[in-house]
């Protein structure tokens, strides 16, 4: 079952003709034409559609929340600042296919009362943007945005606007301060952007994925679209695989698939890569708990772990993981942790931005600390001190760059322990070239 | 390197800039900043600070406003760079796929360290977190085009080509 994805290989389909033979901007016509904007936004809270930018927060009711005064302004903003490291979705998505997000957009604006809208696109994928800025121009020129689209009498804007590097400019309020022009520093919630967002005006602020997916779910009703998947994991979801599968790349998905499958069947990643054995896997974009080998193909109660918010968060952090953003990076025998979550520890301390100590200073700290575990100059107290910082951090920040940046150091720790002190304990050995630790009896290592 | 004379956009992107400005509302002009910066960029190479003053001009905003913008994004040079600069991602998807190996190579070939351009001025190496790009590891990204899956042959391949 696709339904972002299902024409995305037709020849020409970024041209709004080819797109519009595959049924393009059919939801446009029936959205504007024959619905009214309650009517829209109730689709979309019977589809049970969850932002697929990683919280995973019920679309329908987020736009709910939306202020509506006289007189005032509202607006849509698309996040398209895709930066959480093993997410490559939205990226995949816009290049081949602009339209697919452009039509969501001109229903969601619909359904929200919004004139004007932007697609803040991060600034590295300049080239995506020109390529949704040629879209929005043939889409303008065939009366679908514009001045009384389709003659419905209803007005939108679509502009794109470009980043210019910074990954906590994906959180929505430090997007919203940076499409104003400045450094993109998350703000104070509340008041929340559904009340006071862009220029202190209510906003909505949804992911390229959860606004593509509102022109199927016009196209073929709510319900239907909640048909797919399994419990509150509704519909389909892009899955941005990367690291030693087979076969890397995007995947859409009906939410429900079993982890194992995904992993192992020729249809989707295809095994890992020859001759080599799973070890370890971060499910859902680098702040999520990595899980080893046996914990992301089945829970500790023995069940299949399967591809929804609700089983891969089984077990909680003990033992289960979250589906975040879809980025799905793989990891054979091959892999040292210990290096893995030093890039990822590294990560975070250059995106924190620096407003909220715990996170400026934590990060830091959490990044030397395991600079010098890799590096061989680790010391005995080094792993409960991590763990410490990671503590402290934890909820104690203005936005969630914090707790993502605590959560895989702690993870790793939690899960493979034993690779931290080997690091410590056998310096010559662990920073040799190449060198990996062997767990006796792991079944990675067999 | 640059003086206050020159720094005055072309007329063509002069109508760009008044274009992008229009895409907010009234008095909300400061928006426009990232685009410019980006257009400035593309313009002389790096935000000196002549073309950060220029910009804060036709923003009508004050220098500092350009300046703290700047300093927190990581595309905005605030030094000047090669012809060519090549920004690679080091986090881990891409580490995962080789990535420390092709990086090695590619500072070695060009007998620089990261943040460092080549004496003839054609080349800078800048490391860059993630680039969405992960499935396509090892990946860097010169201006606006993506070079993936990158093995150390494929590398030399780049280089020659640029250097040409």
């Amino acid at each position: 079952m696709k339904i972002l994805t299902e024409h995305i290989d037709v020849q020409g389909i970024e041209t709004i003709d080819v797109f519009r033979k595959q049924g393009g901007y059919a939801a446009v016509e029936k959205a504007l034409k024959k619905m009214t904007p309650d009517e829209v936004t109730e689709e979309v809270k019977k589809s049970g559609l969850r932002g697929r930018g990683g919280a995973g927060f019920p679309m329908g009711m987020k736009w709910s929340f939306l202020a509506k005064p006289e007189g005032v302004p509202r607006y849509l903003v698309c996040n398209a600042d895709e930066s959480e490291p093993g997410t490559f979705k939205d990226h995949y998505l816009m290049m081949k296919s602009p339209h697919t997000l452009i039509e969501g957009m001109i229903v969601s604006s619909y359904a929200l009362g919004a004139n004007t809208s932007y697609i803040y696109i991060r600034g590295e994928l300049m080239y995506v943007a020109t390529i949704l800025e040629k879209a929005i121009q043939e889409a303008k020129d065939k009366g679908l945005l514009g001045k009384n689209i389709l003659g419905s009498g209803y007005d939108l804007e679509l502009h794109v606007q470009l980043g210019g590097g910074a990954y906590i400019c994906g959180e929505e309020t430090a997007l919203l301060e940076s499409l104003e022009g400045n450094r993109g520093n998350p703000r104070n919630k509340p008041p929340f952007p559904a009340v006071k967002g862009l220029w202190q005006c209510p906003t909505v602020v949804n992911n390229v994925e959860s606004i593509a997916s509102t022109a199927w779910i016009i196209n073929n009703g709510g319900d239907e679209y909640a048909k797919i998947g399994i419990g509150r994991s509704t519909g389909t979801k892009l899955i941005s695989v990367s690291g030693h599968v087979r076969k890397p790349g995007v995947y859409e998905l009906p939410l429900g698939l079993s982890v194992e499958d995904f992993i192992y069947a020729d249809e989707w990643c295809g095994g890992i890569r020859d001759g080599h054995k799973l070890k370890a896997v971060v499910a859902g974009g680098s702040s999520v708990p990595i899980l080893p080998a046996e914990l992301i193909l089945k829970t500790t109660n023995g069940e299949n772990r399967l591809m929804t918010y609700e089983s891969l968060s089984d077990g909680g952090f003990a033992t289960g993981t979250m589906l975040g953003s879809g980025g799905f990076v793989v990891m054979d025998e091959t892999t040292c942790i210990v290096h893995n979550t030093l890039t990822f520890g590294r990560f975070y301390h250059h995106e924190s931005c620096g407003q909220c100590s715990p996170c400026r200073e934590g990060t830091g700290w959490m990044d030397k600390v395991l600079y010098r575990i890799e590096h061989g100059k680790g010391r005995q107290e080094d792993i409960d001190l991590l763990v410490d910082v990671a503590k402290k951090i934890e909820g104690n920040t203005i936005c969630p760059l914090g707790d993502a940046a605590a959560w895989p150091v702690a993870a790793a720790i939690r899960h493979f322990r034993d690779e931290f002190e080997w690091h410590i304990n056998h310096p010559e050995k662990a920073t040799q070239k190449g060198a990996v630790f062997m767990r006796e009896g792991a079944s990675w290592n067999l | 390197m640059t003086n206050t004379q020159t720094i005055q956009f072309p007329a063509s992107t002069l109508d760009k800039v008044h274009e992008i400005i229009n895409r907010y509302p009234e008095g909300k002009q400061k928006s426009a900043l990232l685009p410019i910066l980006h257009l400035a960029q593309a313009e002389w190479k790096w935000c000196s600070p002549e073309v950060m003053d220029y910009v804060a001009g036709l923003l009508k905003i004050t220098p500092i406003e350009v300046y703290e913008v700047t300093s927190f994004y990581t595309m905005f040079h605030l030094e000047p760079v090669g012809d060519h600069v090549i920004e690679y991602c080091r986090t881990g998807p891409c580490c995962l796929m080789g990535g420390v190996e092709v990086y090695d190579h590619l500072k070695a070939k060009l007998g620089i360290e990261t943040g460092g351009t080549t004496i003839d001025g054609k080349f800078t190496i800048k490391e860059v977190e993630c680039l969405a790009a992960c499935g396509w590891g090892p990946v860097f990204q010169i201006r606006e085009q993506f070079y993936m899956n990158l093995t150390t042959q494929k590398v030399d391949e780049i280089i020659e080509e640029l250097s040409k």
